[in-house]
């Protein structure tokens, strides 16, 4: 019993406050700016003319965050699925005509797990190269090295290569 | 499926394999007593506990330790959460079917969670009262494991050691100091860790505890928890490198380190089995894309900086051992991509399994198979030299049936009535998916989840006018309750009956444990015995779906 209740307030002191705030002190100091979590992680809505993440089950809002949690048989996916292709066709054909549901890559219609997912697919951004280029009266090329050069295992991140873009 | 994805698998159970004689070795040298760099805070935490160090429990004592600093873990826990209204600028109180759930979920080292902690919970309930647990209820599964295993080794006396000691040295020499170097790797990745959002600290025991339970309500898919491919690669070796020393710290305490070899070649090829099937079932197209003429890989749920073969591995991985933190929606897995989660919860976590958890599982099928084995040769069966008797057998099957027995009657209440059915969310077989899918893991004590199943309902945002279910809530939590304590208790018995036990010397017609022969006996005891238990409702469930185009 003394055992019990002496181990439990030791580890709420030690683990339960003075780790995690002492974590926090370190990280605070090492990295200011990555501990406070960076907005350059979280997707968020897009202007028209730039690169859009992928689709979100909450609408990139946080509070809280939620899966989309639809199965791989459910009427609903597929429903879902259709309405993003549809928008991402409208939004991409004019500047890559041609384009059909079976070339779209799959994460530009599928909804992400976070709901904030920051990265788009190496192909999914070339796509999206034609529409920024056209919109924003950029050289196709530029933009499509600014893509290659966000590249980092498979995944681009959109605000990076927003930002990127905007210069 | 890539040649880059087969090559990060490979090159994980590479290193998951190196890392283990080193984890292992380590904590045989702790729990020898051999590291005591830490004597000086020890010596005075056991003095104001007012335990001896010297003095061993035999093993009724060490179970009623283990009940009685668990049951003061629920009560503190519990009273935490109930009392979050007096913390000001927080969401309110959760309601108490919630906190029931919750409070057991944590110090069961399951960490089911029904409600989202962003808007659920302070930061304060969430460093001081959770991740308290997260550290608390992987130490006890470490000091039982270890318990057990002196037991089955020790060649006289009837002592298992001190709770309170082992679980001490637990956290002081393995859990502290191994969280304090990964959550300072997390933060270099971009883990978030400040004032409000405290996460690398609690990400670190998450996962080394084989805890699970997110900071936020996506778990590890939220970049503030695991931003970069590095991290969740890191993520993956941390939740398993515990519970894969473990069998090598069997064998060094066994004196025969091959014995330990074995249990961990009977794990690791059941896991190749398990992440080789996910990988190739997320690489297809499912149902639903198809319907919407969309052709690809299942990235539905997933995230991109992971892409198919990180998000499968870390779903393997984390229903192999009983963590349950998720980088993707194991409900939009394929139909038989989310058969393999549910089928490797239903060994009863002893593929790796939590810290402690899943070798003292698996120790209770090698005793198993050694009866087997030795009823088809016409031999006593014998584990290390000692004679398996009867009470030993009696108490093994006891507690290798309790869980799925648990979890069967759950799912089965849970689909039958209208409380039950209030929790599903989806339609078809999906729906029973869900359900099954909550009460494998919770019994299981994993804490993954099929998310679209509900216990809890926020309209609000805030606690505030929120509703928990009961019977999800109370369900879920007698089920972790069962699934925790019944096979600790009675792994703890056969440690006690075999403890003391005359040690034959092995001879010519001795069955080994440590060959490759018995480590095939080992995997088809579990898959017949545990597995078996459990095809007709996995049947009805994802495998319907994988196997079929329909949408429902």
């Amino acid at each position: 019993m003394r055992a019990a209740v002496v181990m439990l307030l030791a580890c709420t002191l030690v683990l339960g406050l003075a780790y995690p705030l002492a974590m926090t002190g370190a990280a605070q100091l090492a990295y200011p700016a990555k501990a406070d979590g960076e907005a350059r992680l979280i997707a968020r809505p897009q202007p028209r003319d730039l690169f859009q993440p992928r689709p979100s089950a909450t609408g990139y809002a946080t509070d809280p965050t939620a899966f989309n949690n639809l199965g791989p048989n459910q009427r609903d996916l597929a429903a879902q699925l259709r309405k993003a292709v549809r928008a991402y066709l409208r939004r991409e054909r004019p500047s890559t005509p041609g384009l059909t549901a079976a070339r779209i890559p799959v994460d530009a219609v599928t909804s992400s797990a976070s709901g904030v997912d920051p990265d788009i697919s190496e192909a999914n951004a070339l796509i999206q190269a034609r529409r920024v280029a056209k919109l924003r009266g950029l050289p196709l090329g530029r933009v499509q090295a600014l893509v290659r050069e966000h590249v980092s295992h498979g995944a681009v991140n959109v605000n990076d290569l927003n930002r990127a873009v905007r210069r | 499926m890539t040649a880059g994805g087969w090559l990060e698998i490979g090159l994980f159970l590479a290193i998951l394999t190196a890392l283990t004689p080193v984890v292992g070795g380590y904590l045989a040298r702790v729990f020898g007593g051999e590291v005591a760099f830490l004597g000086f805070a020890e010596r005075p935490l056991y003095r104001l506990m007012g335990v001896d160090p010297e003095h061993g429990q035999d093993w009724r004592g060490y179970a009623r330790s283990v009940l009685i600093f668990s049951a003061g873990s629920f009560l503190l826990l519990y009273a935490i959460l109930r009392t979050q209204g007096l913390q000001p600028g927080g969401p309110g109180a959760p309601p108490p079917n919630l906190s029931f759930n919750t409070a057991v979920s944590f110090v069961t080292n399951t960490n089911w969670q029904y409600y989202a902690g962003e808007t659920t919970m302070t930061a304060l309930t969430q460093m001081a009262g959770l991740a308290v647990q997260n550290f608390a209820s992987a130490a006890v599964g470490i000091a039982v494991v270890i318990a057990v295993i002196r037991g089955l080794v020790a060649r006289s006396g009837r002592e298992l050691g001190v709770f309170f000691v082992d679980a001490a040295r637990a956290i002081l020499y393995v859990l502290l100091p191994l969280s304090l170097l990964l959550a300072a790797f997390f933060v270099t990745q971009g883990v978030a860790q400040s004032t409000h959002l405290p996460v690398a600290s609690q990400e670190a025991i998450k996962l080394l505890g084989t805890n699970g339970g997110g900071f936020f309500n996506v778990n590890s898919a939220f970049p503030f928890e695991n931003p970069t491919w590095l991290s969740n690669f890191v993520q993956m070796l941390a939740i398993l490198a515990i519970p894969a020393g473990l069998t090598a710290t069997y064998g060094r305490m066994a004196g025969n380190r091959r014995q330990g070899w074995a249990v961990f070649a009977a794990m690791l090829s059941l896991f190749v089995v398990a992440v080789a099937a996910l990988y190739a079932a997320e690489s297809a197209t499912t149902p639903a894309m198809h319907a919407a003429g969309v052709v690809g890989p299942n990235m539905e749920g997933k995230e991109q900086r992971f892409g198919i073969a990180s998000s499968a591995l870390y779903a393997a991985v984390t229903t192999a051992a009983s963590c349950g933190a998720v980088n993707a929606a194991m409900e939009s897995l394929s139909g038989l991509g989310g058969a393999v989660p549910m089928a490797q919860m239903m060994t009863g976590e002893v593929i790796f399994g939590g810290v402690g958890s899943g070798l003292y599982g698996m120790l209770l099928f090698v005793l198993l198979a050694v009866f087997v084995a030795g009823l088809m040769v016409g031999r006593t069966p014998e584990l290390l030299g000692k004679k398996i008797e009867a009470r030993e057998i009696k108490l093994t099957v006891l507690a290798t049936i309790a869980v799925p027995l648990v979890v069967l009657f759950s799912s089965a209440v849970a689909i039958a009535t209208k409380h039950g059915r209030a929790s599903i969310s989806a339609s078809g077989p999906q729906g029973f998916s869900e359900t099954l899918y909550a009460y494998v893991s919770q019994g299981n004590n994993n804490g993954s989840a099929f998310a679209g199943y509900t216990g809890f309902l926020q309209p609000h945002g805030t606690n505030r006018g929120a509703v928990g279910l009961d019977l999800a809530n109370y369900l879920g939590g007698a089920a972790m309750l069962a699934g925790r304590f019944l096979p600790i208790v009675l792994v703890l018995a056969i440690a006690g009956a075999l403890a003391g036990k005359r040690v034959s010397p092995a001879g010519p017609g001795t069955l080994r444990t440590d060959t490759p022969t018995f480590v095939v006996m080992l995997v088809a005891v579990v898959l017949i015995v545990a597995l078996l238990t459990f095809v007709p409702a996995l049947l009805l469930g994802p495998v319907v779906q994988g196997l079929s185009g329909r949408l429902f």
